[in-house]
Protein backbone atom coordinates (compact mmCIF):
# COMPACT_ATOMS: atom_id res chain seq x y z
CA UNK A 1 0.00 0.00 0.00
CA UNK A 2 0.92 3.64 -0.68
CA UNK A 3 0.36 4.93 2.50
CA UNK A 4 2.56 2.28 3.95
CA UNK A 5 5.57 2.78 1.24
CA UNK A 6 5.45 6.62 2.39
CA UNK A 7 5.71 6.13 6.10
CA UNK A 8 8.80 3.87 5.33
CA UNK A 9 10.64 6.26 4.02
CA UNK A 10 10.02 8.56 6.34
CA UNK A 11 11.06 5.71 8.36
CA UNK A 12 14.30 5.37 6.47
CA UNK A 13 14.64 9.44 6.60
CA UNK A 14 15.09 9.02 10.65
CA UNK A 15 18.75 8.80 12.26
CA UNK A 16 19.11 5.30 13.73
CA UNK A 17 18.66 4.45 17.20
CA UNK A 18 19.86 1.74 18.61
CA UNK A 19 17.26 -1.16 18.71
CA UNK A 20 15.67 -3.38 21.22
CA UNK A 21 17.02 -7.20 20.72
CA UNK A 22 14.09 -8.77 21.79
CA UNK A 23 12.09 -8.85 17.76
CA UNK A 24 9.09 -10.60 18.85
CA UNK A 25 8.34 -7.93 21.46
CA UNK A 26 6.24 -5.66 19.21
CA UNK A 27 4.43 -8.19 17.76
CA UNK A 28 3.05 -9.20 21.53
CA UNK A 29 2.01 -5.67 22.38
CA UNK A 30 0.05 -5.19 19.15
CA UNK A 31 -1.88 -8.46 19.46
CA UNK A 32 -4.94 -8.00 21.17
CA UNK A 33 -5.42 -4.90 18.47
CA UNK A 34 -5.17 -7.09 15.78
CA UNK A 35 -7.35 -10.04 17.19
CA UNK A 36 -9.98 -6.65 17.50
CA UNK A 37 -8.88 -5.70 13.66
CA UNK A 38 -9.90 -9.32 12.73
CA UNK A 39 -12.94 -9.67 14.64
CA UNK A 40 -13.83 -6.58 12.41
CA UNK A 41 -12.58 -7.72 9.07
CA UNK A 42 -14.54 -11.10 9.33
CA UNK A 43 -18.32 -9.24 9.41
CA UNK A 44 -16.71 -6.71 6.33
CA UNK A 45 -16.18 -9.47 4.25
CA UNK A 46 -19.54 -10.88 5.34
CA UNK A 47 -21.15 -8.01 4.30
CA UNK A 48 -19.37 -8.24 0.71
CA UNK A 49 -20.61 -11.81 0.47
CA UNK A 50 -24.02 -10.93 1.25
CA UNK A 51 -23.85 -8.00 -1.34
CA UNK A 52 -23.14 -10.87 -4.07
CA UNK A 53 -26.44 -12.92 -2.47
CA UNK A 54 -30.23 -13.18 -2.90
CA UNK A 55 -30.81 -13.38 0.62
CA UNK A 56 -33.80 -12.10 2.56
CA UNK A 57 -34.37 -13.05 5.82
CA UNK A 58 -38.37 -14.07 5.62
CA UNK A 59 -37.50 -16.29 2.43
CA UNK A 60 -34.57 -18.33 3.46
CA UNK A 61 -34.97 -20.72 1.14
CA UNK A 62 -34.44 -18.42 -1.96
CA UNK A 63 -30.63 -17.41 -0.70
CA UNK A 64 -28.41 -17.74 -3.28
CA UNK A 65 -25.58 -16.39 -5.14
CA UNK A 66 -26.52 -13.98 -7.95
CA UNK A 67 -23.06 -11.81 -8.79
CA UNK A 68 -23.70 -8.43 -8.89
CA UNK A 69 -27.39 -8.52 -9.29
CA UNK A 70 -28.09 -6.34 -6.22
CA UNK A 71 -26.11 -3.72 -8.18
CA UNK A 72 -27.15 -4.27 -11.19
CA UNK A 73 -30.84 -3.53 -9.51
CA UNK A 74 -29.78 -0.57 -8.59
CA UNK A 75 -29.27 1.20 -11.76
CA UNK A 76 -33.26 0.67 -12.58
CA UNK A 77 -34.52 1.60 -9.33
CA UNK A 78 -35.35 5.20 -8.11
CA UNK A 79 -35.24 4.34 -4.68
CA UNK A 80 -31.69 3.98 -5.27
CA UNK A 81 -30.85 7.00 -7.08
CA UNK A 82 -33.10 9.08 -4.32
CA UNK A 83 -30.86 8.02 -2.03
CA UNK A 84 -27.44 8.61 -4.10
CA UNK A 85 -28.89 12.03 -4.61
CA UNK A 86 -30.45 12.96 -0.97
CA UNK A 87 -26.92 11.70 0.21
CA UNK A 88 -24.65 13.81 -1.76
CA UNK A 89 -27.38 16.92 -1.39
CA UNK A 90 -26.86 16.60 2.81
CA UNK A 91 -23.01 16.06 2.62
CA UNK A 92 -22.59 19.24 0.41
CA UNK A 93 -25.11 21.61 1.99
CA UNK A 94 -23.84 20.38 5.48
CA UNK A 95 -19.90 20.28 4.37
CA UNK A 96 -19.91 24.02 2.73
CA UNK A 97 -22.31 25.61 5.18
CA UNK A 98 -20.35 24.30 8.11
CA UNK A 99 -16.89 25.31 6.36
CA UNK A 100 -17.66 29.20 5.99
CA UNK A 101 -19.47 29.59 9.40
CA UNK A 102 -16.84 27.29 11.14
CA UNK A 103 -13.95 29.57 9.34
CA UNK A 104 -15.76 32.84 9.80
CA UNK A 105 -16.37 32.24 13.85
CA UNK A 106 -12.83 30.84 14.06
CA UNK A 107 -11.53 34.42 12.41
CA UNK A 108 -13.48 36.17 15.16
CA UNK A 109 -12.38 34.60 17.36
CA UNK A 110 -8.89 34.35 16.68
CA UNK A 111 -6.77 36.37 18.70
CA UNK A 112 -6.19 34.94 22.14
CA UNK A 113 -8.55 36.95 24.69
CA UNK A 114 -10.13 35.50 27.76
CA UNK A 115 -13.56 35.78 26.12
CA UNK A 116 -12.77 34.68 22.94
CA UNK A 117 -11.27 31.63 24.72
CA UNK A 118 -14.49 31.26 27.24
CA UNK A 119 -16.57 31.85 23.45
CA UNK A 120 -14.98 28.76 21.66
CA UNK A 121 -15.42 26.40 24.92
CA UNK A 122 -19.09 27.23 25.19
CA UNK A 123 -18.82 26.23 21.25
CA UNK A 124 -18.00 22.84 22.30
CA UNK A 125 -20.69 21.87 24.12
CA UNK A 126 -23.24 21.70 20.82
CA UNK A 127 -20.53 19.05 19.44
CA UNK A 128 -20.14 16.96 22.73
CA UNK A 129 -23.85 16.22 22.78
CA UNK A 130 -24.71 13.03 21.28
CA UNK A 131 -26.25 13.37 17.79
CA UNK A 132 -29.02 11.93 18.53
CA UNK A 133 -30.15 13.84 21.62
CA UNK A 134 -29.54 16.62 19.70
CA UNK A 135 -31.59 16.19 17.38
CA UNK A 136 -34.82 15.43 20.31
CA UNK A 137 -33.87 18.75 21.81
CA UNK A 138 -34.45 20.18 18.27
CA UNK A 139 -37.61 18.24 17.83
CA UNK A 140 -38.79 19.60 21.21
CA UNK A 141 -38.10 23.23 20.09
CA UNK A 142 -39.75 22.85 16.07
CA UNK A 143 -42.69 21.14 17.91
CA UNK A 144 -45.90 23.06 15.91
CA UNK A 145 -48.05 23.47 18.79
CA UNK A 146 -45.56 24.82 21.72
CA UNK A 147 -41.61 24.65 20.19
CA UNK A 148 -40.42 27.76 20.69
CA UNK A 149 -38.61 28.20 17.41
CA UNK A 150 -42.26 27.47 15.79
CA UNK A 151 -43.37 30.64 18.15
CA UNK A 152 -40.90 32.72 17.15
CA UNK A 153 -41.15 32.52 13.43
CA UNK A 154 -44.76 32.69 13.56
CA UNK A 155 -44.04 36.15 15.58
CA UNK A 156 -42.57 37.22 12.04
CA UNK A 157 -45.87 35.90 10.22
CA UNK A 158 -44.91 32.59 9.17
CA UNK A 159 -47.51 29.59 11.19
CA UNK A 160 -47.69 26.94 9.08
CA UNK A 161 -44.07 25.88 8.88
CA UNK A 162 -43.91 21.85 9.84
CA UNK A 163 -40.13 21.40 10.22
CA UNK A 164 -38.93 18.01 9.58
CA UNK A 165 -42.38 16.75 9.12
CA UNK A 166 -42.90 18.30 5.71
CA UNK A 167 -41.33 17.21 2.57
CA UNK A 168 -40.42 20.76 1.68
CA UNK A 169 -38.55 21.65 5.02
CA UNK A 170 -37.65 18.26 6.35
CA UNK A 171 -33.90 18.56 4.77
CA UNK A 172 -33.79 22.32 5.95
CA UNK A 173 -34.18 21.09 9.65
CA UNK A 174 -32.04 18.34 9.77
CA UNK A 175 -29.00 20.29 8.07
CA UNK A 176 -29.99 22.91 10.94
CA UNK A 177 -29.23 20.36 13.26
CA UNK A 178 -25.94 19.07 12.06
CA UNK A 179 -25.01 22.39 11.36
CA UNK A 180 -25.75 22.98 15.04
CA UNK A 181 -23.69 19.82 15.58
CA UNK A 182 -20.44 19.86 13.62
CA UNK A 183 -19.86 23.35 12.89
CA UNK A 184 -17.46 24.21 16.39
CA UNK A 185 -15.63 20.58 14.90
CA UNK A 186 -14.69 22.44 12.04
CA UNK A 187 -14.11 26.11 13.88
CA UNK A 188 -12.12 24.33 16.97
CA UNK A 189 -9.82 22.57 14.15
CA UNK A 190 -8.93 26.11 12.11
CA UNK A 191 -9.24 28.17 14.95
CA UNK A 192 -6.22 25.88 16.21
CA UNK A 193 -4.45 26.59 12.83
CA UNK A 194 -5.14 30.04 12.66
CA UNK A 195 -3.25 30.43 15.88
CA UNK A 196 -0.59 28.32 15.27
CA UNK A 197 0.42 30.33 12.04
CA UNK A 198 3.75 32.68 11.95
CA UNK A 199 3.09 35.65 12.57
CA UNK A 200 5.86 37.33 9.74
CA UNK A 201 3.86 37.58 6.83
CA UNK A 202 1.13 38.88 8.23
CA UNK A 203 3.48 42.09 10.16
CA UNK A 204 5.06 42.37 7.17
CA UNK A 205 1.70 42.88 5.51
CA UNK A 206 0.54 45.44 8.34
CA UNK A 207 3.77 47.32 7.79
CA UNK A 208 3.59 47.85 3.31
CA UNK A 209 0.18 48.79 4.29
CA UNK A 210 -1.53 45.84 2.22
CA UNK A 211 -5.37 45.56 2.36
CA UNK A 212 -7.10 43.31 4.41
CA UNK A 213 -8.58 41.30 1.30
CA UNK A 214 -5.79 41.05 0.51
CA UNK A 215 -3.85 39.81 3.07
CA UNK A 216 -7.35 37.13 3.85
CA UNK A 217 -6.79 35.57 0.16
CA UNK A 218 -3.24 35.93 -0.60
CA UNK A 219 -2.04 34.87 2.89
CA UNK A 220 -4.12 33.85 5.40
CA UNK A 221 -6.28 31.42 3.25
CA UNK A 222 -3.37 29.62 1.07
CA UNK A 223 -1.28 28.78 5.12
CA UNK A 224 -4.65 27.70 6.88
CA UNK A 225 -5.07 25.31 3.54
CA UNK A 226 -4.18 22.41 5.03
CA UNK A 227 -6.30 22.44 7.91
CA UNK A 228 -9.45 23.10 5.68
CA UNK A 229 -8.65 20.53 3.85
CA UNK A 230 -8.13 17.93 6.80
CA UNK A 231 -11.15 19.95 8.77
CA UNK A 232 -13.68 19.20 5.84
CA UNK A 233 -12.69 15.70 4.91
CA UNK A 234 -13.23 14.58 8.51
CA UNK A 235 -16.76 16.29 7.73
CA UNK A 236 -17.64 14.48 4.41
CA UNK A 237 -17.09 11.11 5.70
CA UNK A 238 -18.69 11.76 8.91
CA UNK A 239 -21.41 13.71 6.87
CA UNK A 240 -21.85 11.27 3.45
CA UNK A 241 -22.78 8.31 6.49
CA UNK A 242 -25.22 10.41 9.00
CA UNK A 243 -27.31 8.16 10.59
CA UNK A 244 -28.31 9.45 14.44
CA UNK A 245 -29.82 12.89 13.64
CA UNK A 246 -31.45 11.65 10.57
CA UNK A 247 -33.19 8.48 11.95
CA UNK A 248 -33.96 10.03 15.17
CA UNK A 249 -35.46 13.04 13.71
CA UNK A 250 -37.68 11.15 11.19
CA UNK A 251 -36.43 7.97 10.53
CA UNK A 252 -35.59 8.94 6.66
CA UNK A 253 -39.08 10.16 6.35
CA UNK A 254 -41.14 12.39 5.69
CA UNK A 255 -42.18 9.72 2.74
CA UNK A 256 -38.46 8.94 1.28
CA UNK A 257 -37.44 12.75 1.44
CA UNK A 258 -34.30 12.20 4.29
CA UNK A 259 -33.22 8.08 2.94
CA UNK A 260 -29.65 8.76 2.96
CA UNK A 261 -27.67 5.50 2.66
CA UNK A 262 -27.55 4.13 6.60
CA UNK A 263 -31.17 4.82 7.09
CA UNK A 264 -32.05 3.20 3.62
CA UNK A 265 -29.80 0.27 4.01
CA UNK A 266 -30.65 0.02 8.23
CA UNK A 267 -34.78 0.29 7.02
CA UNK A 268 -33.76 -2.29 4.10
CA UNK A 269 -32.21 -4.59 6.99
CA UNK A 270 -35.02 -4.50 9.33
CA UNK A 271 -37.88 -3.35 7.77
CA UNK A 272 -37.77 -5.33 4.70
CA UNK A 273 -35.08 -7.86 6.10
CA UNK A 274 -33.88 -8.23 2.73
CA UNK A 275 -29.48 -8.80 3.69
CA UNK A 276 -28.43 -8.60 0.34
CA UNK A 277 -29.42 -5.34 -0.65
CA UNK A 278 -28.89 -3.34 2.19
CA UNK A 279 -25.23 -5.30 2.23
CA UNK A 280 -24.74 -3.82 -1.46
CA UNK A 281 -26.21 -0.29 -0.53
CA UNK A 282 -23.10 -0.48 2.10
CA UNK A 283 -20.70 -1.49 -0.08
CA UNK A 284 -20.89 1.43 -2.42
CA UNK A 285 -21.16 3.71 0.68
CA UNK A 286 -18.06 2.10 2.32
CA UNK A 287 -16.79 2.52 -1.69
CA UNK A 288 -17.14 6.64 -2.14
CA UNK A 289 -15.73 6.92 1.70
CA UNK A 290 -13.22 4.99 0.72
CA UNK A 291 -12.15 7.22 -2.14
CA UNK A 292 -12.54 9.94 0.33
CA UNK A 293 -10.36 8.56 2.94
CA UNK A 294 -7.62 7.54 1.08
CA UNK A 295 -7.30 11.00 -0.14
CA UNK A 296 -8.02 11.94 3.52
CA UNK A 297 -5.18 9.46 4.98
CA UNK A 298 -2.32 10.82 2.88
CA UNK A 299 -3.08 14.32 3.10
CA UNK A 300 -3.36 13.43 6.90
CA UNK A 301 0.19 11.80 6.48
CA UNK A 302 1.58 14.66 5.40
CA UNK A 303 0.30 17.10 7.96
CA UNK A 304 1.47 14.83 10.75
CA UNK A 305 4.37 14.44 9.42
CA UNK A 306 4.96 18.25 9.63
CA UNK A 307 3.58 18.40 12.96
CA UNK A 308 5.93 16.31 14.36
CA UNK A 309 8.98 18.34 12.61
CA UNK A 310 9.83 15.28 9.78
CA UNK A 311 8.96 17.36 6.43
CA UNK B 1 -4.38 43.31 10.69
CA UNK B 2 -7.26 43.75 13.33
CA UNK B 3 -10.38 45.74 12.69
CA UNK B 4 -10.02 48.25 15.14
CA UNK B 5 -12.91 50.80 13.68
CA UNK B 6 -15.82 51.90 15.43
CA UNK B 7 -17.95 49.55 12.51
CA UNK B 8 -15.85 46.67 12.31
CA UNK B 9 -15.89 46.06 16.13
CA UNK B 10 -19.83 46.78 16.15
CA UNK B 11 -19.67 44.10 13.47
CA UNK B 12 -17.89 41.52 15.31
CA UNK B 13 -19.80 42.14 18.43
CA UNK B 14 -23.28 41.77 16.93
CA UNK B 15 -21.67 38.53 15.05
CA UNK B 16 -20.68 36.60 18.27
CA UNK B 17 -23.95 37.50 20.21
CA UNK B 18 -25.47 35.85 17.30
CA UNK B 19 -23.30 32.88 17.33
CA UNK B 20 -23.49 32.49 20.97
CA UNK B 21 -27.67 32.68 21.17
CA UNK B 22 -27.63 30.04 18.12
CA UNK B 23 -25.11 27.65 19.52
CA UNK B 24 -25.94 27.99 23.15
CA UNK B 25 -30.02 28.55 22.87
CA UNK B 26 -31.61 25.45 22.66
CA UNK B 27 -29.43 23.86 25.87
CA UNK B 28 -30.25 26.44 27.88
CA UNK B 29 -33.90 26.28 26.65
CA UNK B 30 -34.42 22.09 26.98
CA UNK B 31 -32.62 22.96 30.70
CA UNK B 32 -35.52 25.67 31.38
CA UNK B 33 -38.16 23.54 29.98
CA UNK B 34 -36.97 20.66 32.00
CA UNK B 35 -38.06 22.12 35.10
CA UNK B 36 -41.52 22.95 33.65
CA UNK B 37 -44.73 21.39 34.02
CA UNK B 38 -46.50 20.40 30.96
CA UNK B 39 -49.28 22.92 31.28
CA UNK B 40 -46.10 25.73 31.35
CA UNK B 41 -44.43 24.12 28.31
CA UNK B 42 -47.28 24.11 26.31
CA UNK B 43 -48.44 27.90 27.15
CA UNK B 44 -48.76 30.86 24.39
CA UNK B 45 -46.77 32.75 24.43
CA UNK B 46 -43.65 30.96 26.41
CA UNK B 47 -42.30 32.55 29.39
CA UNK B 48 -39.10 32.58 30.65
CA UNK B 49 -39.94 33.58 33.89
CA UNK B 50 -41.40 30.27 35.91
CA UNK B 51 -42.01 28.43 39.21
CA UNK B 52 -39.45 25.70 38.47
CA UNK B 53 -40.82 22.43 39.42
CA UNK B 54 -38.57 18.88 40.28
CA UNK B 55 -41.73 16.71 39.45
CA UNK B 56 -39.87 15.91 35.96
CA UNK B 57 -36.46 14.64 37.71
CA UNK B 58 -38.68 12.82 40.57
CA UNK B 59 -40.72 10.94 37.90
CA UNK B 60 -37.58 9.87 35.94
CA UNK B 61 -35.74 8.92 38.82
CA UNK B 62 -38.28 6.99 40.44
CA UNK B 63 -38.83 5.43 37.45
CA UNK B 64 -43.17 5.84 37.92
CA UNK B 65 -43.99 8.24 34.99
CA UNK B 66 -47.93 9.44 36.09
CA UNK B 67 -50.42 10.24 32.86
CA UNK B 68 -53.58 10.72 31.75
CA UNK B 69 -53.97 7.07 30.91
CA UNK B 70 -52.48 6.18 34.22
CA UNK B 71 -49.15 4.92 35.76
CA UNK B 72 -46.18 4.30 32.96
CA UNK B 73 -42.99 2.51 34.25
CA UNK B 74 -39.85 4.03 32.83
CA UNK B 75 -36.29 2.91 33.05
CA UNK B 76 -34.62 5.50 32.23
CA UNK B 77 -32.21 5.33 35.07
CA UNK B 78 -31.68 1.97 33.81
CA UNK B 79 -30.80 3.75 30.40
CA UNK B 80 -28.64 5.90 32.38
CA UNK B 81 -26.74 3.09 34.03
CA UNK B 82 -26.18 0.99 30.89
CA UNK B 83 -24.54 4.29 29.27
CA UNK B 84 -22.08 4.02 32.09
CA UNK B 85 -21.35 0.91 32.67
CA UNK B 86 -20.97 0.30 28.36
CA UNK B 87 -18.66 3.61 28.10
CA UNK B 88 -16.15 2.79 30.90
CA UNK B 89 -16.14 -1.00 30.00
CA UNK B 90 -15.41 0.05 26.90
CA UNK B 91 -12.23 2.57 27.76
CA UNK B 92 -10.76 0.56 30.21
CA UNK B 93 -10.81 -1.99 27.28
CA UNK B 94 -9.59 -0.16 25.24
CA UNK B 95 -6.55 1.14 27.53
CA UNK B 96 -5.66 -2.17 28.09
CA UNK B 97 -5.17 -3.05 24.47
CA UNK B 98 -4.66 0.02 22.63
CA UNK B 99 -1.76 1.37 25.54
CA UNK B 100 1.13 -1.34 24.51
CA UNK B 101 -0.30 -1.25 20.98
CA UNK B 102 0.34 2.70 20.77
CA UNK B 103 3.77 1.97 22.73
CA UNK B 104 4.67 -0.82 19.92
CA UNK B 105 3.74 1.30 17.04
CA UNK B 106 5.71 4.53 18.32
CA UNK B 107 8.85 2.52 19.41
CA UNK B 108 9.25 -0.27 16.75
CA UNK B 109 8.79 0.34 12.92
CA UNK B 110 7.30 -3.10 11.67
CA UNK B 111 5.07 -3.68 8.60
CA UNK B 112 2.52 -5.23 10.73
CA UNK B 113 2.37 -2.50 12.59
CA UNK B 114 1.61 -0.09 10.44
CA UNK B 115 -1.44 -2.03 8.65
CA UNK B 116 -2.94 -2.41 11.99
CA UNK B 117 -3.11 0.85 12.43
CA UNK B 118 -4.38 1.94 9.08
CA UNK B 119 -6.82 -0.74 8.81
CA UNK B 120 -8.12 0.56 12.52
CA UNK B 121 -7.72 3.76 11.19
CA UNK B 122 -9.64 3.25 7.72
CA UNK B 123 -12.44 1.65 9.92
CA UNK B 124 -12.97 4.64 11.61
CA UNK B 125 -13.84 6.15 8.29
CA UNK B 126 -16.25 3.09 7.09
CA UNK B 127 -19.88 2.90 7.24
CA UNK B 128 -20.75 1.91 10.94
CA UNK B 129 -23.35 -0.49 9.42
CA UNK B 130 -21.44 -2.09 7.53
CA UNK B 131 -19.80 -4.16 10.31
CA UNK B 132 -22.79 -3.81 12.41
CA UNK B 133 -25.48 -5.60 10.56
CA UNK B 134 -23.69 -8.93 9.58
CA UNK B 135 -21.99 -8.32 13.39
CA UNK B 136 -26.18 -8.57 14.56
CA UNK B 137 -26.48 -12.15 12.87
CA UNK B 138 -23.46 -13.39 13.93
CA UNK B 139 -24.12 -12.36 17.84
CA UNK B 140 -27.63 -13.79 17.54
CA UNK B 141 -25.41 -17.22 16.87
CA UNK B 142 -23.10 -16.73 19.51
CA UNK B 143 -25.57 -15.70 21.75
CA UNK B 144 -23.60 -12.48 22.29
CA UNK B 145 -26.77 -10.31 21.05
CA UNK B 146 -27.90 -8.11 23.93
CA UNK B 147 -24.85 -8.40 26.62
CA UNK B 148 -22.93 -5.72 27.96
CA UNK B 149 -19.80 -7.70 26.32
CA UNK B 150 -21.13 -8.14 23.06
CA UNK B 151 -21.78 -4.49 23.06
CA UNK B 152 -18.41 -3.42 24.72
CA UNK B 153 -16.85 -5.27 22.32
CA UNK B 154 -18.29 -3.29 19.31
CA UNK B 155 -17.47 0.24 21.14
CA UNK B 156 -13.69 -0.73 20.28
CA UNK B 157 -14.45 0.36 17.01
CA UNK B 158 -14.59 3.95 18.16
CA UNK B 159 -12.35 3.80 21.51
CA UNK B 160 -9.78 1.43 19.54
CA UNK B 161 -8.76 3.80 17.05
CA UNK B 162 -8.94 6.65 18.94
CA UNK B 163 -6.47 5.82 21.66
CA UNK B 164 -3.86 4.24 19.15
CA UNK B 165 -3.42 7.10 17.00
CA UNK B 166 -3.39 9.82 19.87
CA UNK B 167 -1.27 7.93 22.76
CA UNK B 168 0.85 6.62 19.82
CA UNK B 169 1.45 10.81 19.09
CA UNK B 170 2.55 11.59 22.99
CA UNK B 171 4.98 8.05 22.99
CA UNK B 172 6.61 9.06 19.63
CA UNK B 173 7.05 12.91 21.50
CA UNK B 174 9.00 10.89 24.05
CA UNK B 175 12.48 10.59 23.48
CA UNK B 176 13.37 6.73 23.94
CA UNK B 177 16.69 7.61 25.26
CA UNK B 178 15.43 8.25 28.53
CA UNK B 179 14.20 4.76 28.34
CA UNK B 180 17.64 3.13 27.01
CA UNK B 181 19.21 5.29 29.91
CA UNK B 182 16.85 3.27 32.24
CA UNK B 183 17.56 -0.14 30.77
CA UNK B 184 21.20 0.23 30.79
CA UNK B 185 21.16 0.16 34.28
CA UNK B 186 19.66 -3.09 34.44
CA UNK B 187 15.93 -2.79 34.10
CA UNK B 188 13.41 -4.53 32.23
CA UNK B 189 11.63 -3.55 28.87
CA UNK B 190 8.58 -4.02 30.81
CA UNK B 191 9.85 -2.24 33.79
CA UNK B 192 10.77 0.54 31.15
CA UNK B 193 7.28 1.22 29.79
CA UNK B 194 5.36 0.67 33.17
CA UNK B 195 7.92 3.43 35.30
CA UNK B 196 9.12 5.39 32.31
CA UNK B 197 6.98 5.62 29.49
CA UNK B 198 3.95 5.17 30.42
CA UNK B 199 3.92 8.04 33.32
CA UNK B 200 5.37 10.55 30.91
CA UNK B 201 2.76 9.92 28.38
CA UNK B 202 -0.19 10.26 30.82
CA UNK B 203 -1.41 13.16 30.00
CA UNK B 204 -2.40 11.98 26.44
CA UNK B 205 -3.38 8.51 27.84
CA UNK B 206 -5.78 10.61 29.61
CA UNK B 207 -6.95 12.60 27.68
CA UNK B 208 -7.50 10.09 24.60
CA UNK B 209 -9.31 8.09 27.56
CA UNK B 210 -11.88 10.66 28.61
CA UNK B 211 -12.36 11.48 24.71
CA UNK B 212 -13.53 7.56 24.07
CA UNK B 213 -15.55 7.94 26.89
CA UNK B 214 -17.55 10.71 25.27
CA UNK B 215 -17.37 9.12 21.91
CA UNK B 216 -18.61 5.77 23.23
CA UNK B 217 -20.91 7.59 25.49
CA UNK B 218 -22.75 9.22 22.51
CA UNK B 219 -22.77 6.53 20.16
CA UNK B 220 -26.40 5.70 19.09
CA UNK B 221 -26.42 3.22 16.18
CA UNK B 222 -24.57 0.51 18.10
CA UNK B 223 -26.61 -0.13 21.08
CA UNK B 224 -30.13 0.93 18.69
CA UNK B 225 -28.88 -2.79 16.81
CA UNK B 226 -27.28 -5.07 19.23
CA UNK B 227 -29.50 -4.23 22.10
CA UNK B 228 -32.79 -4.34 23.56
CA UNK B 229 -34.50 -1.98 26.35
CA UNK B 230 -32.69 -3.36 29.65
CA UNK B 231 -29.39 -2.95 27.98
CA UNK B 232 -29.48 -0.08 25.83
CA UNK B 233 -27.66 3.04 26.83
CA UNK B 234 -29.07 6.65 26.99
CA UNK B 235 -28.95 7.77 23.25
CA UNK B 236 -31.34 4.77 22.26
CA UNK B 237 -33.47 4.89 25.39
CA UNK B 238 -34.33 8.57 25.57
CA UNK B 239 -35.61 8.15 22.12
CA UNK B 240 -37.78 4.95 22.87
CA UNK B 241 -38.84 6.99 25.97
CA UNK B 242 -40.09 9.74 23.25
CA UNK B 243 -42.09 6.97 21.72
CA UNK B 244 -43.42 5.72 24.86
CA UNK B 245 -44.44 8.48 26.86
CA UNK B 246 -45.52 10.65 23.93
CA UNK B 247 -46.85 14.34 25.50
CA UNK B 248 -45.03 14.42 28.61
CA UNK B 249 -42.40 16.91 26.97
CA UNK B 250 -41.19 18.13 30.32
CA UNK B 251 -39.74 14.62 31.30
CA UNK B 252 -38.74 14.07 27.30
CA UNK B 253 -36.15 17.65 28.52
CA UNK B 254 -35.07 16.22 31.18
CA UNK B 255 -34.26 12.69 30.27
CA UNK B 256 -32.03 14.91 27.76
CA UNK B 257 -30.31 16.64 30.42
CA UNK B 258 -29.43 13.85 32.28
CA UNK B 259 -28.11 12.11 28.91
CA UNK B 260 -25.89 15.46 27.94
CA UNK B 261 -24.47 15.94 31.53
CA UNK B 262 -21.79 13.61 32.34
CA UNK B 263 -20.42 14.43 28.53
CA UNK B 264 -20.75 18.12 28.90
CA UNK B 265 -18.52 18.18 32.48
CA UNK B 266 -16.24 16.02 30.82
CA UNK B 267 -15.88 17.96 27.51
CA UNK B 268 -15.45 21.17 29.54
CA UNK B 269 -13.08 19.40 32.00
CA UNK B 270 -10.79 17.95 29.14
CA UNK B 271 -11.39 20.82 26.48
CA UNK B 272 -7.23 21.28 26.17
CA UNK B 273 -6.73 18.18 24.28
CA UNK B 274 -10.13 18.17 22.10
CA UNK B 275 -8.34 19.82 19.37
CA UNK B 276 -6.08 17.08 19.07
CA UNK B 277 -8.03 14.26 19.82
CA UNK B 278 -10.96 15.46 17.29
CA UNK B 279 -7.95 15.26 14.61
CA UNK B 280 -6.75 12.16 15.60
CA UNK B 281 -3.72 13.68 16.30
CA UNK B 282 -3.30 15.76 12.51
CA UNK B 283 -3.70 19.14 14.23
CA UNK B 284 -1.54 19.68 16.89
CA UNK B 285 -3.37 22.28 18.92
Amino acid sequence: MSMVQLLQTNAQAAPAKPRPRVRLLPYLLSLPALLVCVAILVPFVTAAVYSLQRYRLNLPYLRGFIGAGNYIDFLSDPAFWNTLRISITYTAVTVVLELLLGLGIALLLRRRTRFHNAVSIMLLLPLMTAPAIAALMWKLMTNPSFGILSYLIGLFGVTDFKWASDPSSALFTVVLVDVWVYTPFIMILLLAGLRSLPRQPFEAAALDGVPASFVFFRITLPMLAPYIITASLFRLLDSIQQFDIIYAMTQGGPGDRLMVFQVQAYLEFFQYTNVGRSAALLMILWLITNILSNIFIKNWLRLRARAHGHA
Amino acid sequence: MEHSSLAGRIFRGVALTLILIFFMFPIVWIFLMSFQTNEQILRIPPRILFEPTFANYEALISGQLRTAAGNLQISFMRNLFNSVVLSSAAVLLALLLGVPAAYAFARFKFRLGESIAFTLLSFRFAPPLLVLLPLSLYYQELGLNDTYFGIVWVYQLIALPLILWIVRGYFEDISPDIEHAYRLAGHSWREAFTRIAVPLAGPGIAAAGLLSFIFCWNNFVFALILASADKQPVTVGALAFVTASGIQYGQIAAAIVLSVTPTLLLALYAQRYLVEGLSLGAVKG
